[in-house]
């Protein structure tokens, strides 16, 4: 009981502050790029007006690094404090990547930001245009190995479990670093902050146009946005195709979350827009289990035919494998190259048991000096290592996330990634027909375009993080084996401690902010 | 002499030397600690806001770096501490944090709650957070009240590999006399630190002065602390671990005794002994312009030798005062060979980063900080 209090609590607080971190990161990482192209257009015509423009958007972008960089440090604790035994179970691995990004991402951006921010009078037009590139280029190479972090957690590639240690260790670097996951992950996360960043770029800029102020500055850095985040939604869009497919592959049942598919079928259609029917509760399975399976799924949907088979397995007859089909098995699946059935949950959950105890035996043999003993451990627990983590859970239902958060994320996500691709495209014509200061109806849709930009960046997390639910580490640690053993009273403290000082440093963020854009880029 | 125990060996020489560095680079929370008392105007505030302000970055990725680092090399000392001290590392998380924000924050219109509940953050993060720093790495030497056991993430029920068996969760590590001792440690050497960077830094004539008079003062009260350190230190009684058959037994005077074993970390503290007292006389000499890269040199010296011999030659690093076998040293704790080697690869990159940190602290500090350059509409400032 206790466990699983601390394990919502420990979820709460690290989601609670997850989001906060991704309040500011996205925009310092699409901004800092757009700082770098208009530097270098002072930089090479020397025209003044370009360096007001980069000084104004600078002081935006160092309102939401500071805080960025305060919330931040708060996760990297996290991992110890409120996860110890995630720590050390895959520390081996996971705290590689966050080393590295001390080293060579950090001190890259907090050196050269400085230098940005204060260096105008300081140092040379060259090297200073070199610490502003530099700074975006760090910032995003931290992005690269939190993400390489991150997607190492969903697909676990590159490691191998030392039953003498009780804990997975590297084994090849290389495919942590770059595996297709991680490549995926760091591009869609970034193009995707690019996307955000422009918004911001354009709401601002449209705002200045809507109040007749600052024309030429709003035009140009509405131009530079516009392209840019045109580019990057594109491109944003083509990775994501390519992270639903790594999903399909790698984690079947987020699949099948996201798109409410209880049951799978060959030539599955994809969900454009549906309404859950809540009674299709997964809690209720286990409860009522006549009621639960009666149940339609969806009030209503509006789907494509064959179009999830064709994202998931690039076949648009495939099966793709529902909640239902994974909990119970007895689907084809390929693994390791041979054509075979999926295993249900509950045998899983058999499997992960022996593997547990395997490795109790192991080490109880190894004491004992008992090597035959030893040796039947090793076997059971290599035979079923895969399963590892489903030995925690306590029944199959365990293993299916938060099917309605899951889905309305990510149908909110990928409907708000096509408005904005809309958007960029109008933005670039009314410009291009110089048009765009005069409709003040787009400049106001701008403006608002800005929140629902940071809304689908967090609805991206939301897929990625609670469609992953339970596993911290996708089959081998769930969260309620990744857990400290502190005292719940003290996560709740933390986290109405968090929620506070968070809320207050937003308002302020956001007050300094509207005052720093009513101020405008000056004379 | 194995790979591995190189290795490990390696990783703590690393973790050691950030941690050395960011005992280094916290003069810029010494110099959070000025704002209240030796700073009498709003202009003379302003300017070491500025003149911190421009660094305050680095110290703060230092952390984090040092934190990373130990992760990455040592995880069951970060599952350990940081899972068991809880209350300990969330006291100095929340005052770091109020720090990241205050700089930018503090001089803005529309910051909510004004321009002295940032300053007031800012000596609260110089002061205390300083303190607690100290506190928590007294810990490497006085150990904690934990139990740890890997082999309960066998236990379906309830896998947790460690706790703490008290409900202070750390905060109970601030009581030990030794710990405090470090922490007041930390904190002047912080403070001297912040006064002498004033000194070389700021163009104003008045800080400097009220700087050079504090500075003797504190600087002093830093020596003679660091002497008590010492003292105390030697008489500790440490845990030694035997590497065969891995059971940890009790020695006493053990860094003592560590420091004559090894030879070369007293050559290293009697260094930084040094450059910290030729700091301290170049003030006394008025000859004061370079006293703080003097003096800080010798405390990354000083504060490297005391870590190595937290762990070195067979020392458990985080003794459990529960039950010594719980203890953590340099081989329960680490990564793998595979995991430390290839990060033992990166590293070959940190002389180059130095580079570049080096060179762009040159470059900004060349000029001294001035309140005509803070008044300039051009200058970006806090």
């Amino acid at each position: 009981m206790i466990l699983s209090a601390i394990v919502e609590l420990s979820r709460l607080q690290f989601a609670l502050t997850a989001i906060f971190h991704w309040f500011f990161v996205p925009l310092t990482l699409g901004l800092s790029f757009i700082i770098a192209f208009m530097e270098t257009a002072y930089f090479k015509t020397g025209n003044e007006f370009w360096k007001r423009t980069t000084k104004f958007w600078m002081k935006i972008f160092a309102i939401n690094f500071a805080i960025g960089v305060a919330t931040g440090i708060i996760l990297e604790f996290e991992f110890g404090t409120n996860w110890s035994n995630y720590s050390w179970f895959v520390g081996d691995i996971f705290g590689a990547p966050l080393a590295i990004e001390g080293i060579l991402a950090f001190f890259m951006e907090s050196t050269f930001f400085a230098v940005m921010f204060f260096g105008w009078e300081r140092v040379s037009k060259r090297f200073h245009l070199m610490a502003t590139w530099l700074t975006a280029i760090g910032a995003n190479l931290s992005a690269l190995w939190i993400l390489v972090a991150n997607a190492w957690m969903q697909n676990p590639v590159g490691v191998t479990f030392n039953p003498d240690s009780a804990r997975n260790e590297m084994t090849d670097f290389f495919a942590v670093a770059f595996s297709p996951v991680a490549m995926n992950k760091f591009f869609h996360t970034v193009l995707s902050s690019f996307t955000l960043a422009a918004v911001v770029v354009i709401g601002i800029s449209a705002w200045f146009l809507l109040k007749g102020r600052e024309e030429e500055f709003s035009r140009k850095s509405i131009k530079i946005a516009a392209i840019f985040g045109l580019a990057a939604t594109l491109l944003t869009a083509w990775t994501g195709d390519g992270s639903a497919y790594q999903v399909a592959q790698k984690q079947p049942m987020k699949l099948a979350a996201m798109e409410g598919l209880y049951e799978g079928k060959s030539g599955a259609p994809l969900v454009l827009f549906g309404i859950l029917n809540g009674q299709k509760n997964i809690s209720a399975r286990s409860v009522d289990s006549l009621k639960y399976q009666t149940e339609k799924p969806f009030h209503f949907a509006v789907s494509v035919p064959k179009v999830l088979s064709y994202l998931a397995n690039r076949d648009l007859n495939s099966f793709v494998p529902g909640i239902e089909n994974i909990i119970k098995g007895g689907y084809p699946v390929t693994k390791n190259g041979k054509d075979t059935l999926a295993l249900s949950i509950a045998e899983r959950m058999e499997r992960g048991k022996i593997a547990i105890k395997s490795l109790a035996d192991y080490q109880k043999a190894k004491q004992a000096g008992d090597e035959t003993g030893r040796d039947i451990a090793l076997k059971d627990l290599r035979d079923n290592f895969e399963h590892f983590g489903y030995g925690y859970l306590s029944k199959p239902e365990d293993a299916v996330p938060n099917v309605p958060l899951t889905f309305y994320a990510f149908h909110l996500m990928v409907g708000l990634g096509v408005y904005f691709i809309l958007f960029f495209i109008i933005v670039l014509l009314l410009e291009y027909k110089s048009k765009i200061a005069k409709q003040r109806w787009f400049l106001v849709i701008s403006i608002i375009s800005v929140p629902l930009a940071y809304i689908c960046s967090q609805a991206g997390w939301i897929v990625a993080e609670v469609g992953r639910q339970p596993w911290t580490i996708q089959d081998l640690l769930p969260v309620s084996a990744s857990v400290s053993g502190v005292n719940p009273n003290a996560v709740i403290a933390t986290i109405v401690i968090f929620f506070t000082m968070f809320s207050v440093l937003l308002i302020a963020e956001l007050a300094i902010m509207f005052k720093q854009i009513k101020k405008g880029p000056g004379a | 002499m194995n790979m591995l125990y190189m290795l490990q060996h390696y990783w703590w020489l690393v973790v050691s030397l950030l941690g050395a560095l960011l005992v280094f680079l916290l003069f810029v929370q010494g110099g959070q600690t000025l704002l209240f008392g030796t700073a009498k105007t709003e202009d003379e505030k302003s300017l070491l806001v500025n003149a911190f302000g421009h660094k305050w970055e680095l110290t703060f990725t230092t952390l984090v770096t040092f934190g990373g680092a130990m992760f990455a090399s040592f995880p069951l000392y970060y599952s350990t501490s940081f899972g068991g001290a809880y209350w300990l590392w969330i006291t100095i998380l929340l005052l770091f944090v109020i720090q990241a924000v205050s700089y930018e924050f503090r001089n803005k219109a529309g910051n909510l709650l004004g321009k002295r509940s940032y300053e007031f953050f800012l000596f609260l993060n110089g002061s205390l957070g300083t303190i607690f720093l100290g506190i928590a790495v007294g810990t490497f030497f006085t150990g904690g009240n934990f139990v740890m056991d890997k082999m309960e993430i066998t236990n379906i029920a309830k896998p947790v590999i460690s706790y703490w068996i008290n409900s202070w969760h750390g905060l109970d590590a601030a009581v030990v006399p030794f710990n405090i001792l470090l922490g007041i440690g930390v904190f002047l050497a912080a403070r001297t630190l912040g006064l002498m960077y004033v000194i070389g830094n700021i163009d104003n004539a008045e800080l400097i002065e009220r700087s050079r008079i504090k500075v003797k003062i504190t600087g002093s009260a830093f020596v003679v602390g660091f002497v008590g350190i010492l003292i105390f230190l030697s008489m500790l009684t440490g845990y030694s671990v035997d590497r065969e058959s891995g059971f940890i037994s009790a020695v006493e005077h053990k860094y003592l005794l560590n420091f004559l074993q090894l030879k070369w970390p007293v050559i290293m503290l009697l260094a930084g002994v040094v450059l910290v007292l030729s700091g301290m006389t170049m003030i006394f000499l008025k000859r004061d312009k370079n006293s703080f890269y003097v003096t800080g040199g010798g405390v990354v010296l000083a504060v490297w030798s005391l870590l190595i011999v937290a762990a070195f030659n067979n020392t458990a690093f985080f003794p459990s005062n529960v039950d010594a076998q719980y203890s953590l040293t340099l081989y329960n704790s680490s990564s793998s060979e595979f995991t430390l080697k290839t990060m033992a690869v990166v590293s070959v990159l940190i002389p180059f980063v130095l580079a570049y940190i080096v060179y762009a602290w040159r470059e900004m500090t060349k000029k001294k900080i001035s309140t005509e350059e803070l008044e300039d509409p051009n200058s970006i400032k806090y």
